[in-house]
Parts: structure tokens; sequence; C-alpha cells
């Protein structure tokens, strides 16, 4: 057995040291010791709760035998994971968060003496305010990140699902989550608590399935953060200084995370949230008479030539690099480009691919060193002096128009200066407009050369003819 | 007059926000998929309560419904902690240095 307060103290402890994990992550070489640093202040919270119940039953083994398959299945699915997969393996982690809350807060309001809560129909106020309100951020949680991780799987069409009346259900709903929870308080009748889960699993619905494929970074950042806030619920029902810490750690890392996604497609949180981007602007866009004009076609020697004579190249990936998983591909004909004395780098714009972070990883997972990859503000400047950009499944991020066309909708966007640098080699299937539905000016600039394919047999045939 | 306990977890967790504030704005943009992976494995320190709930019961019936609860939410969380720290690990891993290269 031990103390309340040394029990307390360790609590304390494991949240410093979660704390550290995160301050490791300022570096790459700081950032293993940080995540051994997380998994030591694990080891203690889970290590000190089992000493401190000190109930070594039947009940201890079966909870082994849970961890022990828990485990197993995490670590290999941790093992198995494709890096590219790396956005939809976020979500569903997410969903587990969320719905491991609303289970430990339904045990709570079931049992609430062995939480020191009160008694069944006798709870305290404050703790039912607290589980309720724990449970139904990690029922929003679960069913949210359960619909991210469909659409980014593709098992469900990421484009926006809306009705009428959308918004009005879900302020509606989230009302009478608020209305219920007082009644639940002052009535303490558990029929109360069992609607308002069912309620927030609807809303996680809703939240999400209005929200566009290429919104995914803000959604996975927002129930990043959500997981966090539901944690922090639990803890203050369970009255646990590590899961209060926790909890505003990943509340505000998430929250963070959401603020700059949204700053890197300069959209407001509210905007991306309330949806359907992509649906509303496409019919205003297409009508512009932009799609007859003159674009220059070139193929793989004609890139190969360019880039070969080139003494710097900056390569802009984005989403269709990982759908195409070309960053192998990348790094062999970055590889041959260095031995030919060519100066190369990568420019990475806030937003590309699905979620914050995403092409560093697949570039890491290449092979490419991590000082050579730089971000939008770092490396903007250099494109004027630079001779070859090379784009590889990015299209939004690039297009001029953000900085001149005020009607736009990517007008005021932080976009990548491609079109400054003296030849811009384009990577793309077809001339279709990117995601947010218009068309991109920079496939008919005179220094642009379109290389229509599959990004990853496009960077191979360089390869060879390089 | 004493005060509530609960100022004190509040103070506690306002305080935590603003560490995590100004510690998440210096995490290198580079690694904000392990910084989403890491905060998701140490979230699931929600298995702590999970424990709690499996094992405190006091009916003496190990397979009461809020026990049963408790186990189920420690299966998802353990999923989480190992799957979390460790792809976490395989990633930062794979950052490495030009001069490391050689």
């Amino acid at each position: 057995m031990i103390s309340a307060n040394l029990l307390a103290v360790f609590y304390l402890v494991s949240g410093v040291l979660f704390i550290l994990a995160l301050r490791g992550l300022s570096s790459p070489e700081t950032s293993r010791q940080g995540n051994l640093f997380g998994i030591i202040g694990m080891s203690i919270a889970i290590g000190v709760t089992i000493i401190s119940v000190g109930n070594f039953s039947t009940g201890f083994l079966i909870l082994l035998v849970l961890l022990l398959i828990g485990g197993s299945i995490g670590s290999f699915i941790a093992f198995k994971i494709p890096m590219t997969a790396m956005p939809e393996l976020v979500a569903g982690f997410h969903s587990l968060v969320g719905l491991a809350a609303v289970f430990v807060a339904i045990s709570a309001f079931l049992n609430p003496e062995v939480f020191n809560l009160g008694n069944p129909g006798d709870i305290k106020i404050a703790s039912l305010i607290e589980m309720s309100l724990g449970a139904a951020i990690g029922a929003i949680t679960f069913t949210g990140s359960i619909i991210a991780f469909l659409k980014l799987r593709g098992i469900m069409s990421g484009s926006p699902i809306t009705f009428f009346g959308q918004h009005y259900l879900n302020l509606f709903l989230g009302l009478s989550l608020l209305g219920l929870i007082f009644y639940l308080c002052k009535t303490q009748v558990d029929t109360w608590f069992w609607i308002i889960i069912t309620i927030s699993f609807l809303v996680g619905i809703l939240l999400i399935i209005p929200i566009g494929g290429a919104d995914m970074p803000v959604v996975i950042s927002m129930l990043n953060s959500y997981s966090g806030w539901a944690a922090a619920g639990i803890g203050f029902t369970l009255e646990n200084t590590a899961l209060i810490i926790t909890g505003a750690l990943v509340g505000s890392s998430g929250a963070i995370l959401s603020y700059i996604m949204c700053k890197g497609m300069n959209r407001s949180f509210f905007n991306v949230i309330l949806g359907g981007w992509g649906a509303t602007d496409q019919i205003s866009s297409s009508s512009s008479s932009k799609e007859q004009r003159p674009v220059k076609n070139g193929n793989a020697d004609d890139a190969a030539f360019l880039m070969k004579n080139a003494s710097s190249v900056i390569i802009v990936p984005g989403y269709g690099m990982a759908v195409a998983q070309a960053q192998h591909a990348l790094r062999e004909m970055v590889d041959v480009l260095k031995k030919n004395g060519v100066k190369v780098s990568y420019a990475i714009h806030p937003v590309a691919g699905r979620m914050p972070g995403h092409m560093n990883v697949l570039l890491a997972e290449a092979n490419v060193p991590y000082d050579e990859v730089f971000e939008l503000e770092e490396i903007n400047n250099d494109f004027a002096n630079c001779d070859v950009a090379y784009v590889i499944g990015a299209n939004d991020v690039t297009n001029p128009i953000a900085k001149s066309d005020p009607q736009s909708p990517i007008y005021g966007m932080p976009v990548l200066d491609v079109e400054k640098s003296k030849s811009v080699l384009f990577v793309k299937r077809s001339l279709s407009p990117g995601y947010a539905g218009i068309d991109n000016d920079l496939f008919y600039r005179d220094n642009t050369l379109m290389l229509f394919a599959d990004a990853k047999k496009m960077t191979e045939e360089i390869v060879k003819s390089l | 007059m004493e005060i509530d306990p609960f100022i004190f977890r509040l103070s506690i967790f306002i305080l935590s926000i603003f560490i995590g504030y100004y510690v998440v704005w210096s995490v290198t943009p580079s690694l904000h998929t392990p910084l989403m992976s890491v905060t998701n494995a140490i979230s699931s320190v929600i298995i702590v309560g999970a424990i709690i709930a499996a094992l405190a019961g006091g009916s003496g019936n190990i397979f009461d419904t809020a026990n049963v609860f408790g186990y189920l939410a420690t299966i998802l969380a353990a999923v989480n902690i190992f799957g979390g720290f460790l792809v976490t690990h395989r990633m930062l891993a794979m950052y490495k240095k030009k001069k490391d290269k050689k």
C-alpha cells in the first residue's frame, strides 16, 4: 500500500516527465530521449496505480492479461504500419482514447464509491459535471475520429457531406447536451447520463462528415485536442494530477496545431469546422474562362536535362507524393543530382499532406536528412535564386493567385513562391484543379513545364534518363 | 477559510495549459507528426482510471458491470500506449542529419 500523498507525488513526477517528453521534440536530437521520458512517466503512473489499489486477486491477473493483449496489438500495429498511413493511424488511436474516457466515466458513474465520489444516485455535483463532460468529449472524440479514419483510409468518400440545417442541428444538439448535464445533476437519474453519451456519439459524427479531405490536418489536430480535454475531464473526476496535467498538455498541443494548420490555409477555425469549402467554391471558379490556355508539356528527358544543368533545385512535395509513394524514388533522383554537383533542398508547406508534419516523416523515411528540409518561411526567398523548382504532388500551395486575386477563395493563403524560380517542373496527372477547386495559374506560365504522369513513375523515369 | 481542493486542481490545470502552450510552440514543425503520436500515447495515462475501475470494485464480484468497463478501457488504453510510443520511436529513429549518413 502507498499513502495518498506519496501517490500524488508520483503522479506529479509522471506529469513532469510528460512535459519533458514534449520538450524533447524541439529538436530531432533530443526527441528520442524525450520519448524515453514519456515511457518512464507512463510506467511510473501505471506501476503506482496498481500498487495503490493493492488488489492482487484474480482481477489483477485478468488486468495483466488484458494489458498484454492490448500491448501486443498496439506494438504489432506500430511495427507494421507504413509511414504513408500515419494520418489514419493517429485518427484511429484518438478514437481509442475517446472510447476509453467514455468507459472510465461510465465505470465511475456506476460505481462512484470506488473513486470517493459519493454513492450511486447521490454523486457529488462537481464530480457529475466533470464525468459527464469527460464522457461527452470522449464520445465526440470517438465517433469523430472513426469518421476521420474512414475518410483518410478512403473507405468513406473524402468529399464533404452537407445537408440543410446541419449547423442548426449541431447547435441544437450541443445546447441540449448542456441542458441534459444540468438535469442529470439535478435528478441524478441515470437515463440522462446514457442519453448524454448517445447524443455525444451523434455529435461526433455530425461534426466531421461536412469536412473535406484536404482539411483533415485541422480535423486530426482538433481531435487530438479533444482527446486531451476528455482526459482532463476524467482527471478532475478522479482527482488525479497526472491526468489533469497530461490532459491540459495534449489539449493545448492539439489546439496549437489546429491553429497552425488554419493559418497555413488562411482560414478561420470556424470556417473549416463549418465545412463544405470545396463544395461551394467549385461552381464559381469553373466558370472563369481559363481552361483553354496553352501549357508547355514536357517529358522525363526534358526534366532530367533541366535539372542536371541546374546549380540549385528546390523540391516541393505534396499529398500526391504520399499517394503515389514516390518519396523513395525522389530520394534516388536527388542522390543522382547531388553527385552531379546540384544543390538540392526541400520546401514544405504547413498544410502539405493530410496531417501536420506528414511530408517531413515521409522524407525522413526515405532517408532524406532533416537539415535539407525547410519550412515555408525559411525557404521562400530562395526560390528567386533557384534554377529549377520540382513540384511533386502539390498544387494549391503553389498557386500564385493566392497573392494576386482577392476574389479567389485561397486569397491570402501563404504559398510557396515557386513561380520565381527560373523554371518550374510540375508533376501532375492532369490539368484538373486542386482541392480548392481553382485553376492553378502556374500551369500556364512561360517558365513552367508540365510533366503529366504519376509522381512515382515520372520520378523513376527522370532517374533513368539522368 | 479553507480552500476547496478543486481550486488547487484547477490551478494545476490552468498552469499546465500554459506550459503546454509554450512547450508546443517550441516543437520544430518537422516533428509535428511525432508530436501528435506522442501526445496520443501520453493521453492514454487515462489507463490509471481504467485500472482503478477494474480492480477496486467493492462488491467482490470481479465481473461487475463497472469493473468490466474498467477492463475494456484498460485494453483500449494499452493498445494506445504501446502503439503510440513505439510508432513515435520508429518515426524519430528515421530523422537523421546529413553527416550521420556517412
